[in-house]
Parts: C-alpha cells; sequence; structure tokens
C-alpha cells in the first residue's frame, strides 16, 4: 500500500512525467541527450541550492538569504582572483568556508534569540546582497586559466549533447543530500526537528547544533552554487541570481516537502528542479509564449502543491478522528 | 488619557526618527528648509515624506495583517498588477477614475486570494502569499504585454507626481489613509478583534469572534493599500514596469512595521508607529544619499538596524532583563511592569 507520506513524491514524478511527455509528444527533438544534458546544466546551481533549501524546510524553517549568498560568492570569487595571484582552488575553500560561518550565525541567532527564521534570513538576505555590492557593483569577469580547464570538463555523447562538470556537481550533491538525510543520525534529527520543537528536545535531540548546523549546509550549499553559477557565468555580478531563493522554496514544494516540515525527500527536490527546468525548456522550443508564463506557471504549481498537501494533512487528521474521536490541534 | 499612552508607545520610534534627522542635518544644514515654489512645496523633509509613500501605504495593512500573526510577501507583486492595470486602462482611453478604481478592485481581488487561502484553506500566510508573489509579476508582464507601458493622462499623472495646495498628492493620500485607518481601529473595537486573532485564534473563535471574515478583511485592506501603491509608482515615472515597479518594497514594509516596534509574532500593533517605522527608514535613506556614502551601503544599514532589533525583541533577552530586574536588590527595585501580550 501506497503510504499517503509519499503521495506528494509520487505525485511529482508523475507529473514530471507526464510534462515530459507531452513535451516530447509535441516536439520530439526534446527527448534528445543534449536537451537532457542542457537542462542538467542549465539548473545545476538552482538544484545545488535546492538542496539546503530541502534541510532547512524539512526543518521547518526558511532560508531567504541563499540568493544574495549566491551573487556574494560569484563577486567575491571574481574581485579575489582579479586581485590577488590566489589560487581558485583556495578561493572556492575560503568562500565556502565564509558562506557556511555566515549560514551558522544565522543558525545560532535563529536558535538562541527564538526569533522566527523568516526575519532572521530576511537581514541575512540584506547583508550577503549588501556586503556583494561594497564588494564591487560592476560585473566583474573571471579571466583565471584554471576556470576554463574547469569549464572543458565534459563528457561528450554520441549525439552531442555535454555532460558538463557543474550538472555532475549538482546530481553529487543530491546524492550526497540524500544519503546525510536518510542515513544519518543529523538527518533524522532534521527531520524530528521539522516534526515539532518541543517533542525533538523531549526526545534528545540536540537543538542548537541542529539547527546551527542546518543553517551552516545551507549557506555552505549555496556557497557551493556560487562557485558552479560562477563557472556557468565567468563572472561576478552584484545584482545576479535576484529571487533565486523564491525559485528553490518552488522547487522544495512541487518535490513534494511539506512546508510546514518533517515530511519530504531530497529527491523529490530534484524532480522540483527538472520541472522547473522542462517548463521553461518548452517556453525556449515553442518560441512564441513569452518567459513570463514561466512565473505564472510555477506559480499554479506552487499553488496545486499545496493544495494538494492541505488535502492529505486533513485527509489524515480525519482519519485520526475516525480512530480516536479526537482530533489534536495541528 | 489616550494620548498619553499612544505618546509612550511611540517614543522609542520617535527618538530614532529624530536622531535620523538630526544626522541629516548635520551632513546636510539645509535638510530642514521647505519653501515654495511654482505653488509646490519643495525641500527634502517633503522629499522624504513623498518618496515614503509606496512603503508608508503598505506598511497600513502589512501591520494588520502581522498584527493577525500573518505576513503578505505578495505587496510588491500586487503593486506591479495594479499599476500594470491601471497604465492599461488609461491607455485603452478609459477615464483615469476608471482606471484607478480597476487597479483598486484588482487590488482587493489579490487581496481576497491571499485572504481565503490562510483564512479558508489555512495555509500558512508566508507560503500562501509566496504563490502571488512568483506568479504576480508574469501577471503584471501579462498585462504590459511585457513592455514598460507609458502613458500621458494628466489625471493619472497627477496622483504621482501633482500637488493639492502645494502639497504633493503622495503626501495627502497616505497621510489621509494612514489616520482614518489608525483611528478607525482604534475607534472601533475593530482593532482589538485584531489583536485577538493574533494572540490566539482558536480561542477568538471560541469568544465568538468571526475570524474568518476578519482574516479575509486585514488581507483586502493590504492588497488595496498595495493597489495605490503601485498606481502611485505608476504615476510618479508615468509607466508601469511590471519588472521593477515594487521590487522589494515588501521588505521594506515588513521592516518599517518591524521597527514600529509591533511583534511579528502577532497582536499588539501600532499603525503610528508602523508610519513612522517607514519615515525612519526614508530618512536612512535619505541620510545616505545625502552623506556621499555609496549607496551600496544601504542594505548593509538595513541588515544590522533589523539585527538590532531583532535582539531588543528576542524573548530571550526580554526575559534576561525580566530576571536581572526582579534580581536586583531590593531598595533599588521598582514595581515591574507588566509584561507585554506579544512577549510572552
Amino acid at each position: 500500500m501506497i503510504r499517503s507520506t509519499h503521495l506528494p513524491l509520487l505525485v511529482t514524478l508523475a507529473t514530471f512525467v507526464l510534462a515530459y511527455a507531452l513535451c516530447a509528444s509535441q516536439y520530439p527533438a526534446m527527448l534528445s541527450l543534449r536537451v537532457v544534458a542542457n537542462l542538467l546544466t542549465d539548473n545545476a546551481f538552482l538544484g545545488i541550492v535546492a538542496v539546503g533549501m530541502t534541510f532547512v524546510i524539512l526543518s521547518g524553517g526558511i532560508d531567504l538569504s541563499v540568493g544574495s549568498v549566491i551573487a556574494f560568492t560569484g563577486v567575491f570569487l571574481a574581485v579575489i582572483l582579479r586581485d590577488t595571484s590566489i589560487h581558485p582552488l583556495a578561493a572556492f575553500a575560503l568562500v565556502l568556508v565564509i558562506t557556511a560561518t555566515f549560514g551558522a550565525a544565522m543558525g545560532a541567532i535563529i536558535h538562541y534569540l527564538e526569533m522566527p527564521a523568516f526575519i532572521v534570513t530576511l537581514a541575512g538576505m540584506f547583508l550577503a546582497r549588501g556586503a556583494a555590492y561594497v564588494l564591487s557593483t560592476d560585473s566583474v569577469p573571471i579571466t583565471h586559466e584554471f576556470y576554463n580547464t574547469l569549464q572543458q570538463i565534459y563528457w561528450k555523447t554520441a549525439s552531442g549533447g555535454r555532460f558538463r562538470l557543474i550538472g555532475g556537481v549538482m546530481i553529487l550533491t543530491f546524492i550526497v543530500g540524500a544519503l546525510v538525510a536518510h542515513r544519518t543520525r543529523f538527518g533524522q534529527n532534521v527531520y524530528a526537528l521539522g516534526g515539532g520543537g518541543t517533542t525533538a528536545r523531549l526526545m534528545g535531540v540536540p537543538l542548537a547544533s541542529t539547527t546551527i548546523g542546518i543553517y551552516a549546509i545551507s549557506g555552505g550549499l549555496a556557497g557551493l552554487s556560487g562557485i558552479v553559477f560562477s563557472l556557468y557565468t565567468s563572472a561576478g555580478y552584484s545584482l545576479a541570481t535576484v529571487g533565486v531563493e523564491l525559485d528553490a522554496i518552488a522547487a522544495v514544494v512541487i518535490g513534494g516537502t511539506l512546508l510546514t516540515g518533517g515530511y519530504g525527500f531530497v529527491a523529490g527536490t530534484f524532480f522540483g528542479i527538472l520541472i522547473m527546468g522542462l517548463i521553461q525548456t518548452y517556453i525556449v522550443f515553442d518560441g512564441s509564449l513569452s518567459s513570463w508564463w514561466t512565473k505564472i506557471v510555477i506559480g499554479g504549481l506552487l499553488f496545486a502543491f499545496i493544495l494538494l498537501q492541505k488535502g492529505l494533512t486533513w485527509a489524515s487528521t480525519a482519519r485520526r478522528k475516525a480512530a480516536t474521536g479526537f482530533v489534536t490541534p495541528s | 488619557m489616550m494620548g498619553r499612552a499612544l505618546l509612550r508607545r511611540i517614543a522609542p520610534q520617535l527618538v530614532i526618527l529624530a536622531i535620523v534627522l538630526a544626522l541629516n542635518l548635520m551632513v546636510f544644514p539645509d535638510f530642514l528648509k521647505v519653501e515654495l515654489q511654482h505653488g509646490r512645496l519643495f525641500g527634502n523633509l517633503i522629499d522624504v515624506l513623498n518618496r515614503g509613500a509606496p512603503t508608508a501605504l503598505l506598511c497600513l495593512g502589512m501591520t494588520l495583517v502581522i498584527a493577525t500573526r500573518g505576513i503578505d510577501l505578495s505587496v510588491g507583486a500586487v503593486m506591479a498588477i495594479a499599476g500594470a492595470t491601471a497604465a492599461s486602462l488609461v491607455v485603452d482611453g478609459h477615464h483615469f477614475l476608471t482606471a484607478v478604481a480597476g487597479a483598486l478592485a484588482v487590488g482587493a481581488i489579490c487581496g481576497i486570494w491571499n485572504g481565503i487561502l490562510v483564512a479558508v484553506l489555512r495555509i500558512q500566510p508566508i507560503v500562501a502569499t509566496l504563490v502571488l508573489m512568483v506568479a504576480g509579476r508574469g501577471i503584471a508582464q501579462l498585462i504590459t504585454g511585457g513592455t514598460i507601458l507609458t502613458f500621458l493622462d494628466p489625471g493619472l499623472i497627477h496622483l504621482g507626481a501633482g500637488t493639492i495646495f502645494g502639497v504633493p498628492t503622495p503626501i495627502v493620500i497616505w497621510l489621509a489613509l494612514g489616520t482614518f485607518v489608525a483611528i478607525f481601529v482604534r475607534r472601533t473595537a475593530l482593532g482589538m478583534l485584531i489583536e485577538a486573532i493574533g494572540i490566539n485564534e482558536a480561542s477568538s473563535r471560541l469568544a465568538g469572534i468571526n475570524s474568518k471574515v476578519l482574516l479575509v478583511c486585514v488581507y483586502i485592506v493590504s492588497g488595496l493599500g498595495a493597489a495605490i501603491a503601485g498606481i502611485i509608482v505608476a504615476a510618479d515615472i508615468q509607466g508601469a514596469d511590471a519588472n521593477n515597479a515594487g521590487l522589494w518594497l515588501e521588505l521594506d514594509a515588513i521592516l518599517a512595521v518591524v521597527i514600529g516596534g509591533n511583534s511579528l509574532l502577532g497582536g499588539r500593533f501600532s499603525i503610528v508607529a508602523s508610519l513612522l517605522g517607514a519615515m525612519i527608514i526614508q530618512s536612512v535613506n535619505s541620510l545616505i544619499l545625502l552623506s556621499g556614502l555609496p549607496p551600496e551601503f544601504n542594505l548593509i544599514i538595513k541588515a544590522l538596524l533589523i539585527l538590532a532589533i531583532l535582539v531588543i525583541q528576542s524573548p530571550k533577552v526580554s526575559h534576561l532583563l525580566y530576571i536581572l530586574r526582579a534580581s536586583a536588590p531590593q531598595s533599588a527595585r521598582k514595581p515591574l511592569p507588566p509584561l507585554k501580550e506579544g512577549q510572552r
């Protein structure tokens, strides 16, 4: 029997397969490996940041700062590679430490000051975007030859599709993310926290280290996403990736994760990303539709999945009521 | 009596505003000078009031929404939709009053949509309003056809760039609406009912408050405020820009409400304090511009401002202060003020 908690994930999968089948029936060329490869390359940075967002949302929180952190990472890398002779790998390590620390600091504020995650990460969003502006308001090109080397790494298929390094980084992130979420103690703690803070504390979940860890992961993955984004665009620009946090949240929700926390799968987010990428690809293939339809369709999907989640919650409370005669207030 | 209670409530905001204005005066000695030219008031102070109008209008509704323990992320997108509606109606040859009515109707519909998601379908407000925030700009672009829709209708432009008795129209609009809403919620039981929902919705419902209808109404007010702000912004630049109209203004509005000392956890609210918060934000913007500091610092300063307020508002910190005061030596101890509702 299908467990109702798995239903959102199954619906996501079905949506993706159905959408892909519809697209392919209209444009058979969309089945080519070239399109699939581009789907992975173009959404690599969004996918990586969505893994971090999945953890945050699983724990019942939200992280609005990731888009700004991506922009900050890009500008930071561009400026540091322009002004110093530091090797890009060292710069990557440095920026990952900075962004993970930044996330951990937000987690600490959320936990110790007992403030809503929403407003704390809002401040983080301003801070990261402001720091990017202060570093440079212009788009700074990255011309280091190591970047060229990294960009030249790809696996070419017979049909001419190129699976690039950054697409691989995204898939690797998803695999590691799924293992951490479903196979480690930390992952179980995240689910417990999302199920309810008080319950989790009574169960002996270390709330402080879990909360700080979650936001550190989200910040660090936003940093990794920034690195990938700078490889993708070969530049750092402080006005880039505005609103990516909303896309990431949308991908997580479309991927079947409950926004109240506690239920969801990292793999679902992967298909959420693919669905969003598919919509964009379809609009490109169509050619006559305007790009703003992307926003409307994503908004519609978001709404549909929220309704689905609501329906499931209702169904399960109704069943509990039938069984016990009581409804626990949710 | 009421005046004194109000003064005590808004005292911190008044002090901050005074400090920021004094800093403005220090970097720009002519800051307070207001003069009449060609029948219009000119001066930096007027600019602050004028440029702060959209934020002030948004924070009217946002204060009420936050008082019910909600949040409305969609106001920026609603501004874009309303501006686009007004512009397209005017361009199609309708009277500007029809255009304004149309934009207001669209704002109200957006509010009803949000309100139904929150009150009837019981979706968390952040998520419910996120839908419109994501889709809203797409809808606005659909209305404008993807271009910046420009118009030359003098009646509509007057709303954004004109004057009434020498005072720029946006100032008149937000002051009038602000006064109306502030008096309306306090002279009737409405304000108290809204606070009741924010403190504990279940018990407010048991006490006989029709919380569903009230919640929807609160989101409608927010949508209407956003629509008016959208009309003003569009009229000011004589065009509807679906991409940039009201971009990030929802965050400014939330910030204004937080600076106004309203708890994000719902409950007690003060419209006047929120409006002062909006003016504080605009004064800070003006201070950054006048002092010649790169405008890049604007966001960092706002972030630090939020952090400072978070620390002050934090339940942990107020609890610590409470313990410190309670454990002070007997002679120095003063009677403790009752804990505020929102801080429990």
